[in-house]
């Protein structure tokens, strides 16, 4: 049943592609509004075609929360008003920047903590293995 | 009756690998020569059965045997021969046959090429090979049949996916393959020492070849695939840190890794340890990857269609591979450190943090890869993990690299001579503010293109200090050995690679338009000028294509045909046009008819984006030319006695083979 | 010059890790057996249902809003004509739909009025009201992102509960009904 499901959705999204695609004028104030726009929707999920992001996505779902964000845009309202806006009713799923939140602590500082980790495993190796450069034999066969 | 024959051919190929996974292990292991020698007559049985699997379903596909599930799903009548062949790939079932071909073909060369290696040692490699080619084997048979059949036969198959007609299916998934499935090899000559309990690193060097050519291949496989994407999704965008994409950068990152650990292994018989297991870890992110892909965990549009079965057998496989290494290495991994010393500033300490950050990076893409479902299975919400995050990270983590990488060549083993390093760094750092400087004027803007243009610089100036430096210093005709040259090629295509990365996404111009015919945009300098839409067909598609004409200054340089394609199964596909260039692309896609005659159409210009796939192929060939020189090369087949363990001398040791 | 053997234990981190590993994508293919990973589950649970006023299929001139539907919990089923699970979903709704013992409402979803009352006199019509999007605006407010979604919004007008997806009546049975029970006892 579960596939059923899978395939519906995957019908419909298709079907949707079918009638628009993500190519749509939108007229732009300028050059600045309209890299704003790109950079914003890029950084959005599209939730139809889940794989996409907004500025991509050829789903008509897509195509109508473009207009959305750009009429927003005219109106003045910042990227974060926007997103949380969209956060409000789509949840944090539709943000392909995580946000930093207690759920996604160990995501931000994860690789901070491996990083250091590591580091510290090559400062420990460094120090034992290492020898002061006046003790180190001339090597002329290891050229290279 | 044809179909029946290939999975035979499997259960044969099955029984083989078995065979192959004990015989030569318990030969090396109790040193009889008869059974040692088995190893070469499976492998080849081996790979002649599940060749002719292979060619069967290659053959089912030609002629269009509906009655084979698999070419009913993934194949119809107008599809075109060439596509045909290479939808063999197209799907799962498929997929894992050419994973199974490529392992075996790996695995024969290894016989044709590896004929010099001591007997015992190369009758464990080929043993761990067949242990793996057994568990997949078992896997394809018990959950992934390529040659089911169903009755009643369809007059006509489904059609392979737009997307895959295209030839990137041709090169893409077997280059990669090449490279993740190439990493097995690495992988057996490390347990391969594990089991005979070898002291001696001498099987580094014999490993440094093989893990060069499937590292160089992996990089061509994701360069093909970045490609593919570009021109085949219609969008400009050649890199999205999709789950999948990720899952085949992660072994990319570790084998650079590696390639760089076994140096040292070899040289300076240093890192032994980490060396075994970043061999372990090489393929144990690709089988992380085949699992990924396959278990219905990631949202991603490469993933294949997913089953429970597999998911559960392809993580059973895993844990037991490589959690059998990491075991076996926790027990037997040589407890004893040794290898030449060397300085704080040397080329080893270099080479060590570039371990270091290219390590912590693959870390870093399967955090994030994963924590969706972190996310998912804690019920704290769905999250998810893209581009923003990926990215800044991958660049931070990069920069120590970058900035360490000029050093690298310079400095000597052992211990570097600071004047050296203090000479190259002032010319090094005037070469990227001056490229910087002359970017500005040029038109740079921004911090990023600037920082693009000076890292690249930095690199590249490295690599050219280091010809010259070479060039006075070393005596004629041997100046520049092939490992050395494949290190120069290599590093230059990381230049040319971060030019390319950091330029064409901070330049990139973008833009939807509406036009009617006859109407123009001016995008980048260039006049695109849109000429209307005509009908057209393919061999399986109707297609509504338009005309763009390009000029610069007035004058035309190139037209392009954007196309919107139906294709018989009914999915609708968009095909960009895309004039390329060395030092930019022009790319038009076509959109929906608007009304009123007028079409909605997107016009690109991507500046130096050829350079990134440029430099990936630099990379490769950098990797495939290192194993021409003469250092690796097997003069005759040594025993190397398993001594225990004795204190090494500082004098420089000669190998017993193949010292240039 | 050779060093001390490393402590035995640090051989055995890598394992451990990759071991934990395991035991997490463990966790997450059980997962998946019980979920489907498509569907996200919405923000606006326990939050109240957004304001709107949209038309009835039956007679445009005449609007439904948030208000007028206070003070008795009710279904809000997200359909449309030209979409396929709708179609798989709706013998369920035929079924059930004096069963729930809430109004059903029907949402048309981006589709054109008269294509919607040619799809419900086809197939027969599970709604005691319809209701009509034709823009879709109204339904972004809801975190609609396609057809069949279905809302179960309290008499105080707080969305309770969300299926994304076909009803079948396993989901019913499990999911849903509990939660209109727990609506009646509360009094809500």
């Amino acid at each position: 049943m579960k596939r059923l499901l899978i395939i519906m959705i995957m019908a419909l999204a298709l079907a949707l592609s079918a009638a628009a695609f993500a190519i749509d004028p939108l007229p732009f104030r300028d050059t600045a509004q309209r890299d704003r726009f790109q950079h914003l929707t890029r950084e959005l999920r599209c939730m139809v075609c889940q794989d996409e992001s907004l500025l991509s996505s050829n789903a008509d779902f897509a195509k109508q929360l473009r207009r959305q964000i750009f009429d927003m845009m005219q109106q003045g309202k910042s990227d974060n008003e926007i997103k949380d806006w969209l956060v409000a009713r789509y949840s944090t799923f539709i943000l392909y920047d995580p946000p930093l939140a207690p759920s996604t602590i160990a995501l931000w500082f994860g690789t901070p903590a491996i990083l250091l980790a590591g580091g510290i495993v090559v400062v420990v190796l460094l120090r034992r293995r290492t020898r002061p450069a006046g003790m180190i034999a001339e090597d002329p066969g290891d050229d290279w | 009756m044809n179909p029946e024959l290939g999975q035979v051919a499997l259960i044969l190929a099955l029984l083989l690998s078995g065979l192959q996974c004990v015989l030569p292990i318990v030969g090396a292991w109790r040193g009889s020569r008869p059974l040692m020698a088995t190893a070469r007559s499976l492998a080849i049985g081996q790979f002649v059965f599940v060749a002719l699997a292979f060619g069967i379903l290659m053959w089912s596909f030609w002629i269009d045997d509906f009655s084979v599930a698999y070419v009913a799903q993934n194949s119809n009548l107008a599809l075109p021969w060439f596509y045909k062949l290479s939808a063999v790939w197209g799907a799962h079932e498929g997929s894992l046959l050419l994973w199974m071909l490529i392992l075996n073909g790996w695995t024969l060369a290894l016989v044709v090429f590896g004929g010099k290696l001591p007997e015992a040692f190369f009758s464990r490699v080929i043993g761990v090979l067949g242990f793996v080619a057994f568990g997949f084997l078992l896997y394809m048979i018990t959950t992934s049949n390529p040659f089911l059949r169903q009755f009643p036969i369809s007059a006509n198959g489904a059609d392979l996916n737009p997307v895959l007609q295209d030839p990137g299916l041709v090169f893409h998934p077997p280059t990669l393959y090449m490279g993740y499935v190439g990493f097995s090899v690495a992988f057996a000559f490390a347990i391969a020492s594990l089991l005979g309990g070898e002291l001696k690193s001498t099987w580094v060097r014999w490993a440094r070849p093989w893990t060069n050519v499937a590292w160089g291949f992996l990089t061509l496989g994701i360069v093909a695939g970045s490609a593919w994407a570009y021109y085949e999704l219609g969008w400009g965008g050649w890199w999205f840190w999709d789950p999948v994409e990720n899952a085949s950068f992660m072994p990319w990152l570790i084998g650079a890794a590696l390639i760089h650990a076994q140096a040292i292994t070899d040289k300076r018989d240093g890192l032994r340890a980490w060396t075994l297991l970043l061999s372990i870890f090489g393929f144990a992110f690709s089988l992380l990857g085949t699992f990924l892909v396959r278990s219905g965990l990631l949202t991603s549009v490469h993933a294949f269609a997913f089953a429970p079965a597999r998911g559960v057998f392809i993580l059973v496989y895993l844990a037991v591979v490589v959690g059998g290494s990491l075991l076996l290495y926790a027990l037997r991994a040589p407890k004893v450190t040794g290898g030449k010393s060397f300085a704080l500033a040397s080329r080893e300490t270099l080479m060590v943090i570039g371990n270091l950050m290219l390590t912590v990076a693959c870390a870093m893409v399967l955090l994030g890869t994963l924590y969706p479902l972190v996310g998912e299975a804690l019920d704290i919400g769905r999250i998810s993990v893209g581009p923003p995050y990926f990215g800044p990270l991958f660049l931070i983590l990069m920069a120590p690299l970058v900035l360490a990488l000029p050093f690298g060549p310079l400095s000597r083993w052992g211990k570097a001579d600071l004047k050296v390093w203090r000479n190259a760094l002032i010319r090094i750092v005037a070469l990227a503010v001056a490229a910087g400087i002359i970017g500005f004027i040029l038109g740079a803007r921004g911090w990023y293109q600037l920082l693009g243009i000076t890292a690249a610089v930095w690199v590249v100036a490295g690599v050219l200090l280091f010809a010259i430096k070479r060039w006075r210093e070393a005596p004629r005709g041997k100046r520049y050995p092939f490992e050395m040259l494949g290190m120069m090629m290599a590093h230059f295509g990381i230049g040319v690679f971060i030019a390319g990365a950091i330029l064409t996404t901070s330049m990139s111009v973008e833009q939807d338009v509406s036009m009617k015919p006859g109407a123009s945009v001016d995008v980048g300098g260039y006049g695109f000028h849109f000429n209307g839409v005509t009908e057209t067909q393919g061999p399986n598609y109707r297609a509504q294509q338009g005309t763009v004409m390009i000029t610069r200054n007035g004058k035309p340089v190139v037209t392009l045909h954007p196309q919107k394609r139906t294709y018989v199964g009914g999915q609708v596909q968009t095909e960009a046009a895309i004039s390329a260039g060395v030092f930019r692309d022009l790319y038009v896609s076509l959109g929906d008819a608007i009304g009123d005659g007028a079409w909605s159409l997107r016009v690109y210009d991507k500046p130096f984006v050829r350079w990134i796939w440029g430099g990936g192929v630099l990379m490769m060939l950098g990797g495939f030319a290192v194993i021409l020189d003469k250092r690796f090369r097997l003069k005759r087949a040594v025993e190397p006695e398993a001594v225990r363990a004795q204190p090494e001398p500082e004098t420089p040791r000669k190998w017993a083979e193949g010292e240039a | 010059m050779n060093e001390v053997a490393r402590k035995p234990i640090a051989r055995f981190v890598p394992l451990i890790v990759f071991a934990a590993l395991i035991a997490f994508f463990v966790v997450g293919l059980a997962w998946n057996q019980t979920h489907d990973a498509r569907f996200v589950p919405s923000p606006l649970i326990d939050k109240p249902a957004p304001a709107f006023r949209l038309p009835r299929l039956n007679d445009p001139t005449q609007f439904v809003t948030r208000a007028d539907m206070l003070g008795k919990p009710y279904l809000l089923n997200v359909f449309a004509s030209w979409c396929f699970a709708c179609g798989d979903e709706h013998p369920t709704l035929m079924a059930y739909r004096d069963k729930f013992g809430i109004p059903l409402i029907g949402y048309d979803y981006k589709d054109a009025p008269q294509d919607a009352r040619a799809w419900l006199q086809r197939h027969g019509d599970p709604y005691h009201e319809v209701i009509t999007d034709q823009s879709g605006e109204t339904a972004i407010n809801f975190g609609v992102y396609g057809a069949p979604e279905t809302y179960l919004i309290d008499a105080k007008g707080v969305i309770r509960y969300k299926h994304i997806g076909p009803l079948t009546p396993d989901v019913i049975a499990k999911e849903l009904e509990p939660k209109i029970r727990a609506l009646e006892q509360a009094g809500t």
